[in-house]
């Protein structure tokens, strides 16, 4: 957890984004994720935008240093596999969205101590959406990808 | 008690390939049962991963998971026999830790 704190503080000095990122309100002074922590202005957000800015990544840049492996087509909304590879160099986070869900925000995992900036993951899609991806580098940037998954029966209601 | 989870931790290389399958209904709070009543939002907030005593990955999750969740890792640097610890915790405050070894 030290290190992940490390990381976090160090990203927040070099890049030199603070000034920003504090004005545009993405990051609380003295924030740093703890196990028991659960991010909820971002889980309980009901579009993406709001989503993205409860991870601080309202401006994502597109990237295609990151790979999203999902279906086109998913006959069951209820479980679709997604992969997610980052090949951008100290990527330590990645989180998965699905657009159109009514809680868009499915994960948000955060990697040290060796762990490669991948994961797999099982979401559930309302209905036909783009997935997207959000990465975060250990300077505090963000970077996002997004693939279209054409959903047959959505796996929210029932 | 939930019932454990299913890890499965191999070593390909250098680097440790760690599955997991968690046994918990991700209720997502708009389901509706057969009497018609909403079931209320279970689900797991929380992951955290050990390997070889540190932590290496800590996740958040949120309803749009699947129920009984699975979740695949890589984690490099870790040798056979370490001791891999998987933990979650609900937003209900259940949690559950269960445990392999870096096969």
């Amino acid at each position: 957890m030290d290190m992940l704190r490390r990381t976090m503080l160090k990203g927040v000095g070099a890049g030199g984004m603070l000034t920003a990122a504090l004005a545009a309100g993405l990051l609380k002074p003295g924030h740093v994720y703890a196990a028991d922590e659960w991010n909820k202005a971002a889980f309980d957000a009901k579009d993406v935008g709001a989503a993205l800015k409860g991870l601080g990544a309202g401006n994502a840049a597109e990237s295609k240093d990151i790979v999203l492996k999902a279906p086109d087509i998913a006959e069951n909304g209820a479980v679709v596999p997604v992969e997610v590879v980052s090949n951008i160099p100290n990527s330590v986070s990645i989180s998965i969205l699905s657009q159109k869900n009514p809680l868009p925000l499915a994960t948000s995992f955060d990697f040290a101590n060796g762990a490669l900036p991948e994961v797999q993951v099982r979401v559930r899609l309302a209905s036909t959406t783009m997935v997207q991806a959000v990465v975060k580098t250990a300077d505090g940037k963000f970077y996002t990808a997004q693939k279209e998954v054409k959903v047959t029966v959505g796996g929210c209601g029932g | 008690m939930a019932d454990p989870m299913k890890i499965r931790a191999k070593l390909s290389g250098d680097v440790a390939e760690i599955k997991v399958m968690m046994s918990h209904p991700m209720e997502n709070g708009m389901r509706k049962d057969s009497a018609g009543a909403t079931v209320p939002h279970h689900f797991i907030q929380n992951i955290t991963v050990e390997v070889g005593g540190k932590m290496v990955v800590q996740g958040q999750t949120g309803t749009s998971v699947s129920r009984n969740p699975v979740f695949g890792f890589k984690v490099k640097g870790a040798k056979a026999g370490d001791k891999v610890v998987i933990k979650w915790r609900d937003n209900k405050g259940e949690s559950r830790s269960d445990e392999t070894t870096v096969a």
